[in-house]
């Protein structure tokens, strides 16, 4: 316990990245689900493939595999392309952008699925009306889709984000210091590596106890206008 | 051929070279994968109806664990137990130590069992408390005791419910299993990130890996689907459902 209080501030840090890059990849993933989700759901036969490969490539192949192609591999052929084209120099790919961003295409493929299966939950009839009475597309969006698909896609949302926000612990194995990694190197260079991964075992079980209780309240929320049985 | 390897960006030579290194990789991962996954479902099944009892200690005893062990990273769990353990002189001294715990291939699959074993118990309750109730009385009613119900009623059909999710545990078994990789086993992974190592190089280890778990993934889906055509046929939508749902029911007029 002393050890821990001593290395407190290295494990504050440690959480403050780890929900930085949560949140960061969650920003992508929720806005690829959209695009995705409004893909699979188009007339455009292109859109509806690129959207079928996308989702199928990112459950075949595992997170660690994807981040780190992403990190290693991304250096080298952006580096590539830099000497080619001679439009930038040297660059260095940090871990917290290729751990975002790759996490947040993973997540991306996850929340087409939830939304996808949200839209299609809302009543044809609903959209039909909209468009009869003249709404445009935006306006048909935001006063009949969306709020309605909020609701039908937050247990499945829910259920991304507590995967998500566990996924974002292998990004320390690129060497992000975040909270595992800080846990791993107090632990090391003290002795006690169970003190320390314990800790952070207690701290990620709080964070997922946190966003139990949000979630639980944004049902609550957009389930207003719902009766209960 | 020869200009097909000159124009491809990847090394391939390389990779058959070192391919059959890959295949035991492949057998690590799957070895781990399976064993994990099987160990863990049989745990599953009693914490499963433990859990979709009303029994005063147990259930919460049993939500507690899945709720943990669900609630943190499995990266977080393996590195508890392999790194973890060490720290006690208790354990050290044990004789557990040397064959087990001291082993990473023992700590990983400890880990991944105890990880899938939360989930799929999860799942199951699930699938137990949606038993339609008419089943269940009907059971009681013919002098089912409750482990008899439980084995010719509920779970049969219990199983079957939970199939389709399942197929979800075990891709994401899959996936969680290059954890292995972090500990220094040599799964598929950890021989890609081997051989980008040893050769400095920045794909053909990670993208041969890629493709291999991308392979297993896609035979499991395939697996999955024929067996939920077997075993759920009775879920699959009829063929002339109009006219049956149209007609009145029989005696009302």
């Amino acid at each position: 316990m002393d050890l821990l209080i001593e290395y407190r501030s290295q494990l504050w840090a440690g959480l403050v990245t780890t929900v930085q890059i949560a949140l960061a990849s969650l920003f992508f993933s929720v806005a690829l689900g959209l695009i995705g989700a409004w893909a699979k759901l188009s007339a455009n036969r292109t859109a509806r493939a690129l959207a079928g490969a996308y989702t199928t490539l990112v459950r075949g192949v595992p997170d660690l595999v994807l981040i780190m192609l992403v990190f290693f591999g991304g250096q080298v052929t952006l580096n590539a392309i830099g000497a080619a084209t001679g439009l930038w120099d040297y660059l260095e790919v940090s871990q917290f952008a290729a751990g975002a961003l790759t996490i947040g295409v993973i997540f991306g493929a996850y929340f087409t699925e939830t939304f996808r299966g949200a839209i299609l939950a809302i009543p044809r009839g609903q959209i039909e009306a909209g468009i009869s009475i003249g709404m445009s597309r935006p306006l048909l969006f935001r006063r009949i889709v969306w709020p309605q698909m909020v609701r039908y896609a937050l247990p499945g949302f829910g259920n991304n984000w507590l995967v998500q926000l566990k996924t974002t612990a292998l990004v320390s194995v690129i060497g992000l210091q975040d909270l595992v990694y800080n846990a791993f190197a107090a632990g090391r260079s003290t002795d006690a590596l169970f003190t320390f991964m314990a800790a952070a075992f207690v701290i990620y079980l709080g964070l997922t106890a946190l966003s139990d209780l949000g979630l639980r309240a944004l049902e609550r929320r957009y389930s207003r206008g719902v009766q209960r049985a | 051929m020869e200009t097909f390897l000159n124009w491809f960006p990847l090394d391939l030579p390389l990779i058959a070279q070192n391919f059959d290194r890959f295949l035991v990789g492949v057998r690590v991962t799957l070895g781990l994968t399976f064993l994990s996954l099987a160990l863990g479902a049989a745990l599953a099944v009693p914490l499963a109806i433990a859990r979709a009892s009303r029994h005063r200690v147990l259930n919460p005893l049993v939500w507690t664990y899945t709720y943990v062990f669900r609630g943190t990273p499995l990266l977080v769990q393996t590195y508890l137990l392999y790194y973890g353990a060490g720290q006690f002189a208790f354990i050290r001294d044990s004789w557990l130590w040397d064959p087990v715990l001291s082993q990473a291939w023992w700590c990983a699959l400890i880990a991944f069992t105890l990880n899938t074993a939360a989930y799929s118990a999860e799942l199951l309750r699930g699938a137990i408390v949606d038993t339609p109730a008419g089943e269940v009385e009907a059971a009681i009613a013919t002098g089912h005791s409750y482990c008899g119900r439980l084995r010719r009623i509920i779970l049969p059909s219990a199983f079957r419910r939970a199939t389709p999710a399942y197929s979800n545990e075990v891709i994401f078994m899959l996936h969680g299993s290059v954890v292995a990789s972090t500990i220094t086993l040599q799964d598929i992974l950890g021989v890609g990130r081997w051989l980008n190592g040893r050769y400095y190089l920045a794909y053909e280890g990670l993208i041969t890996a890629a493709v291999l778990y991308f392979i297993i993934v896609f035979a499991i889906t395939r697996v999955f689907r024929w067996l939920e055509r077997r075993y759920l046929r009775h879920l699959e939508r009829r063929r002339e459902p109009a006219a049956a749902a149209v007609a009145p029911p029989m005696g009302i007029k």
